[in-house]
């Protein structure tokens, strides 16, 4: 079983949003950056496939020489090697671009699987994965929440609507896109740290050609239409004045 | 020509499909709208008649054996086709479960522009379509405009129109039935029935107030912090998806589109950022409070009333408050 994962390096999630001069970007300057966490997900599920069925997992990443970072964790937790297509100013680029991207770097692997995230935590296009099976020309299934392989043949429980869920089986090779939460997360530990030093993280160069298909004209903070009441002055005042509203206006407790 | 894909199961459509007819009512320009329904024989048929009330120029109702139960690679086959038997400017989809397992294939094969996620349209100054759609968690908006040949594919967030804003007209637009071309043997997801899990033991609907924890609980450790108000309000806790995910709460009282949609007198929301996925399930609640230190939170866009503040300064104050 030889898997690629699909990792996107993106702001950690307490960052404060700044746009660039241009209003066309973030600031990137003032970003410190993670691994989009439902990538961390499919990552584990990947470490998880190759110790029941053997094999090998391979990380692979686009975005500039910073991405490096998540691509040396993920090797720390478990992937045996890591593929970076290196490009300056490709932060920004639609999915079409990145799974063009990705599709050129995996397609003589002859990977059995290749997992993603359900989506990304920066642009949320939940794209990628799914534009990449088709340009690999892999059957593929969305927001994944337990996969059990079956010599050929991959099953795999979709997260619906509202709690519901379905099985769904398809032939390999298959591109799947993991849900947040299908496994408990391991943490790198010293020794893994020690033999991801040792692992090869091959770069190779962005494919020619790929046209985004589509383009920001502008990024802002959203536009408030501010209906709160903020109730302001020390916990213990803001308390009590909360639970007077509660009380006496909105008549609930 | 606009091209709306509805989204129906057993016949019934789902509320999103009238929002999506809604915003393609809203483009200006009063371009003729189509809509499309799939499915196998009966539930597409079904589903096209109560189409048929809204204010469009036609209904198609798509059929075929291989369309029921739904799969990627027959709604994409015969989308495909039927695409390029319409020749639409656009088509739009509502961004369900369903849309987003399929529609990015479907871009994909047709090397279209696809735009997710999007919660309005705009014209921009040189009259071309401009399209609003959240970025970074909903902590930023972006205007984005789709680059290359037409149709351009759109799928509009949940909530974003309301169902009840999609125009009936004054006599049911024409309805079309039409064999889907599509070959069977090239459908490679073979999908079980549907299922919930086990029954569930609490039933968040019923609840009169609810106290739901975020990520800003920080450990499992802490949960008491918010137990300690659910007690002094007698209200059930509830909890975003992360804690669920985590396991420090079971998954029977995860709140938002992929847990339980609730409608509470009272929703305490404590250190959640309000995702739109968190949105959804709770957003008709009678009335919000959001606790968040985050003055930027897009909780505080559906709260009636906020703090900023420390959750864990601020729930010891309040449970004091309400038990004085
Ligand atoms: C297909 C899909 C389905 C999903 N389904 C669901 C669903 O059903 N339900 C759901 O909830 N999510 C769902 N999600 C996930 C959703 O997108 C968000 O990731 C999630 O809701 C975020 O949870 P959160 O607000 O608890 O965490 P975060 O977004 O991390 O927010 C934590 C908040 O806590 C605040 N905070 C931190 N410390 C403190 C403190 N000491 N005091 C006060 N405030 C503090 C922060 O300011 C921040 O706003 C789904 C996602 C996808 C893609």
């Amino acid at each position: 079983m030889n898997i690629a994962v699909c990792i996107k390096q993106v702001p950690t999630r307490d960052w404060q949003p700044r746009v660039n001069d241009g209003g066309t970007w973030i600031r990137d300057r003032d970003v410190t950056f993670e691994t989009n966490e439902p990538d961390a997900y499919a990552l584990e599920e990947a470490l998880r496939l190759k110790e029941k069925h053997g094999g090998s997992v391979v990380a692979c990443s686009v975005g500039p020489e910073r991405v490096a970072q998540v691509l040396r964790e993920a090797l720390a937790r478990g992937a045996d090697r890591a593929i970076h297509v290196e490009h300056a100013s490709v932060e920004a680029s639609d999915a079409f671009v990145i799974a063009g991207a990705l599709a050129a770097a995996v397609r003589d692997e002859r990977f059995d699987l290749v997992l993603t995230g359900l989506q990304s935590d920066d642009q949320g296009f939940a794209q990628t994965g799914v534009v990449l099976a088709e340009r690999l020309g892999f059957a593929h299934a969305t927001i994944i929440m337990e996969v059990q392989i079956e010599s050929s043949t991959v099953r795999v429980k979709r997260e619906l609507e509202g709690g519901w869920f379905q099985w769904v089986a398809m032939p390999l090779p298959a591109v799947l896109t993991i849900q947040s939460g299908i496994n408990h997360l391991r943490y790198a530990t010293l020794k893994g740290i020690m033999a991801a030093k040792k692992k090869e993280i091959r770069k190779v160069a962005m494919p020619a050609g790929l046209a985004a298909r589509q383009h920001i004209v502008r990024l802002y903070a959203p536009q408030k239409v501010k209906r709160t009441e903020l109730i302001t002055g020390s916990p213990a005042e803001a308390a009590k004045t909360l639970v007077t509203r509660l009380r006496e206006t909105a008549r609930v407790i | 020509m606009i091209l709306v894909v509805a989204e129906q199961r057993g016949g019934t459509l789902n509320r999103a499909s009238w929002e999506t007819i809604a915003a393609a009512q809203h483009i200006p320009g009063g371009v003729p709208i189509v809509v499309a329904v799939l499915g196998g024989s009966g539930g597409a048929t079904t589903a096209a008649a109560q189409l048929a009330a809204a204010a469009v120029h036609e209904v198609v109702a798509v059929e075929h054996p291989s369309l029921e139960p739904y799969t990627a690679d027959g709604f994409t086959a015969a989308l495909q086709s039927l695409i390029g038997q319409l020749n639409p400017t656009s088509v739009l989809f509502p961004h369900t479960y369903q849309t987003r397992d399929f529609v990015p294939k479907l871009a994909a094969r047709l090397d279209r522009a696809l735009l997710t996620d999007v919660t309005g349209t705009k014209p921009s100054d040189d009259g071309a379509l401009v399209f609003v759609r959240p970025m970074f968690q909903g902590k930023l908006t972006a205007d984005v405009r789709p680059q290359g040949p037409a149709p351009h594919l759109v799928t509009f967030q949940i909530g974003s129109y309301r169902p009840d804003a999609a125009a009936r007209g004054s006599s049911p637009a024409p309805v079309k039935t039409v064999a889907a071309t599509l070959d069977g043997a090239s459908v490679r997801q073979r999908p079980d029935q549907p299922y919930q899990e086990a029954r569930q033991a609490v039933d968040l609907s019923q609840a009169e107030r609810i106290v739901s924890v975020g990520r800003g609980i920080k450990g499992q450790e802490h949960l008491s912090v918010a137990q300690a108000l659910a007690d002094a309000l007698k209200a059930e806790l509830a909890a975003s998806r992360p804690i669920c995910d985590a396991g420090w709460l079971p998954m029977e009282r995860q709140v938002g589109s992929s847990g339980q949609t609730v409608a509470p007198k009272l929703y305490v929301a404590l250190g959640i950022s309000g995702a739109i996925q968190h949105l959804v399930g709770m957003k008709g609640s009678n009335v919000i409070v959001a606790i968040n230190k985050d003055p930027d939170a897009p909780i505080f866009e559906v709260a009636d009333y906020g703090i900023v503040g420390d959750l864990f300064e601020v729930v010891p104050a309040l449970v004091k408050a309400l038990n004085e």
